[in-house]
């Protein structure tokens, strides 16, 4: 039992990672606060993978002449961090739609309070 | 043609380097952005016609990006479902962003947006492309990214709340994402492959491992998000009804029925009908909560007012449909799913575009002050509205009927008389919403012309210009013509579309 626990210590603390980004989305009433969950929340899905890639021992994907190509068990998998590159893109352009509409939403109703929008919204009568 | 043979890939070809094009273009004249999208968009159409004529002739088309070979390179497949939903896909967003220019130029107050929300919606019909031809799973992850950004910037132009809509739909679309990347993350470990095929190939020799049925529920939360099955449907509602009736009519057929294909794809194609079924029972819980989720989607929209806001909860229920179909995994529920992908995309385009005409015509859309005037106004709108409706309501030979039909045959096939009865309750109550608004608009007076017949006509006649009314009129010409056809698509297309292990 306690093998498994300490052998498994990162997928811990990215459930942990998880955990946090999970309530800031859900709890924090602040907007800016809830992206912030979300960043937390995308980066915990990159450091999964990035830790599925690491292998006891062996050094980083490039051939080394001293090593050969023969034993893969030498190198680590570089695939997750080419696929995690893109997702960090991916989120660098969610962020930044996402501040767009922050910034939307500040202009048209001055204020980022979920509660407070809520009650804002309700006075604007008109569907349009 | 050396092109040709490259035709899975030519969708997304064209369409992304077009989208980026369009605000270049744009410089020169304002028009051309318009011009220029309906163009890309009949082509693609044409193609992807084409496209399923071949597949229907000679079988799949694997295409190689940059001639890698899979498993290591990104493969595009073209089989006989993804062709078909492809050319629904396409051939919907062809005629409702033909039909869009006067709404995007009414409904969009900002001219400076106007340009770049073709080039938006370009980008949205790439990703969608995207999705629904890749062979990769990483791949799909890039695709579907890529078009629920442009989704959310679609939904944001709209009214005053418009932003906030889009801003839930972004954080709830972002975490479905997320579920996603990380189910495959869990998938990838076990097996170590991304591409579709390579997978089930291997996938066997790990079915057991708790690793692979975490991936597969993560998968399926995740995609239940983007396809807004019921209870995660919170985002659907306010984005559809906020956003610009051009957008909700592009994004109501489409967005969530490519995430419907994505989950049919995913269970009954790479994990195989058995393993979905049986061994971990995902698709008994999808078709519970689709049921669910129809009862739901029916009862919001006979509460609500306002038309479009109606039309999103009857999405919300429609897309139900298409869960029960993956619920029931038998060869008539999947015909009937996949039918229904085609049939409500038609429906709801139609309904979406002549819920555009009353906002453009009366400047409202609420349902409470529809009254006789407005079909004496807009004698055509109204017509189409009223076959759309009919059609959801499932009066054959609408094509709604049928994908009804072929439900209620697979629930009977499977002897499940509860999905059974929620069909046909969900009918009554369809019927309940969509014939409140056609009896307002047939058969209530109006308060000026109360007690007086012969002020009637007081109401002018002001139709929708033509250029919007002949994608209208097509539509819903398309929604008798397909349920009279219905037996050649199902047939010729989808009965031999049905996976392996299903029968």
């Amino acid at each position: 039992m306690t093998e498994f626990v300490l052998g498994h210590y990162a997928y811990w603390f990215i459930f942990v990672l998880l955990g946090l980004g999970f309530y800031g989305m859900v709890v924090k009433r602040n907007l800016v606060k809830k992206l912030i969950g979300m960043a937390i929340f995308q980066v915990a899905v990159i450091m999964f993978y990035v830790s599925s890639a690491v292998k006891t021992g062996a050094t980083i994907p490039i051939a080394d002449p001293a090593l050969g190509t023969a034993e893969t068990a030498k190198y680590i998998n570089p695939l997750q961090h080419c696929l995690m590159l893109t997702a960090i893109v991916v989120g660098v352009a969610t962020s930044g739609v996402a501040y767009a509409l922050v910034i939307t939403i500040w202009r048209r109703y001055k204020t980022l309070d979920e509660k407070e929008l809520l009650e804002r919204m309700k006075d604007d009568a008109d569907p349009e | 043609m050396p092109i040709l043979n490259s035709s899975p890939a030519l969708p997304v070809v064209l369409l992304l380097p077009t989208a980026i094009a369009i605000p270049i273009v744009a410089l020169l004249r304002k028009r051309l952005a318009y011009i220029l999208t309906v163009a890309v968009m009949a082509v693609v159409t044409v193609i992807s016609a084409l496209n399923m004529a071949k597949v229907l002739d000679g079988g799949p088309i694997h295409y190689w990006l940059g001639g890698w070979f899979p498993p290591i390179g990104i493969e595009y497949v073209l089989d006989r479902l993804s062709a078909f939903v492809i050319l629904v896909v396409n051939a919907v967003a062809f005629l409702v962003l033909a039909h869009s220019r006067r709404l995007v130029d009414r409904e969009i107050p900002d001219p400076g947006k106007h340009v770049p929300y073709y080039a938006v919606a370009l980008l949205m019909l790439c990703g969608f492309n995207g999705i629904l031809v890749t062979g990769d799973f990483f791949n799909l992850y890039v695709w579907l990214e890529i078009c629920s950004l442009s989704l959310y910037g679609l939904v944001a132009v709209g009214s005053r709340k418009s932003a906030v809509a889009a801003f839930r739909y972004l954080i709830m679309g972002t975490v479905g994402a997320c579920f996603y990347l990380l189910g495959l993350g869990f998938l990838f470990t076990v097996t170590g492959t991304l591409n579709m095929a390579d997978l089930k190939a291997i996938f066997p020799q790990v079915a057991g491992q708790p690793t692979a049925v975490i991936g597969l529920v993560l998968m399926v939360v995740g995609f239940g998000l983007k396809m807004a099955l019921f209870p995660l449907h919170g985002w659907l509602p306010d984005a559809y009804t906020q956003a610009p009736s051009s957008s909700s009519a592009l994004i109501a057929p489409i967005g969530t029925k490519v995430a419907a294909y994505v989950l049919i794809r995913v269970l009954f194609f790479v994990f195989g009908v058995e393993y979905v079924r049986q061994a971990v029972p995902v698709t008994q819980v999808i078709g519970g909560l689709a049921a669910a989720g129809i009862l739901f989607g029916s009862v919001m929209a006979m509460a609500q007012k306002e038309l479009k806001r109606m039309l999103a909860y009857s999405s919300v229920a429609q897309i139900g449909y298409i869960g029960l179909g993956i619920g029931l995994a038998n060869p008539l529920g999947f015909v009937g799913a996949v039918l229904h992908v085609m049939n409500h995309a038609v429906m709801k385009a139609l309904l979406f575009l002549a819920a555009g005409h009353f906002r453009m015509k009366l400047g409202h859309s609420t349902v409470p002050e529809f009254d006789e005037s407005v079909r004496r106004r807009m004698p055509w709108t109204t017509a189409a509205f009223a076959v759309g409706a009919l059609s959801m309501v499932g009066l054959p030979p609408a094509v709604g009927f049928f994908s009804k039909w072929y439900l209620a045959l697979g629930a009977v096939g499977r002897s499940n008389w509860v999905f059974l009865g929620v069909i046909l309750l969900s009918s009554l109550l369809n019927a309940v919403y969509f014939f409140r608004v056609i009896e307002r608009l047939y058969f209530v007076r109006g308060k000026t012309t109360a007690g007086s017949p012969e002020d009637a006509p007081a109401a002018v006649r002001a139709e929708a210009p033509w250029p919007m009314l002949v994608p209208v009129l097509i539509l819903a010409a398309a929604i008798i013509g397909l349920g009279l056809l219905n037996a050649v698509v199902v047939k010729g297309i989808l009965a031999a579309a049905v996976p392996p292990g299903m029968g």
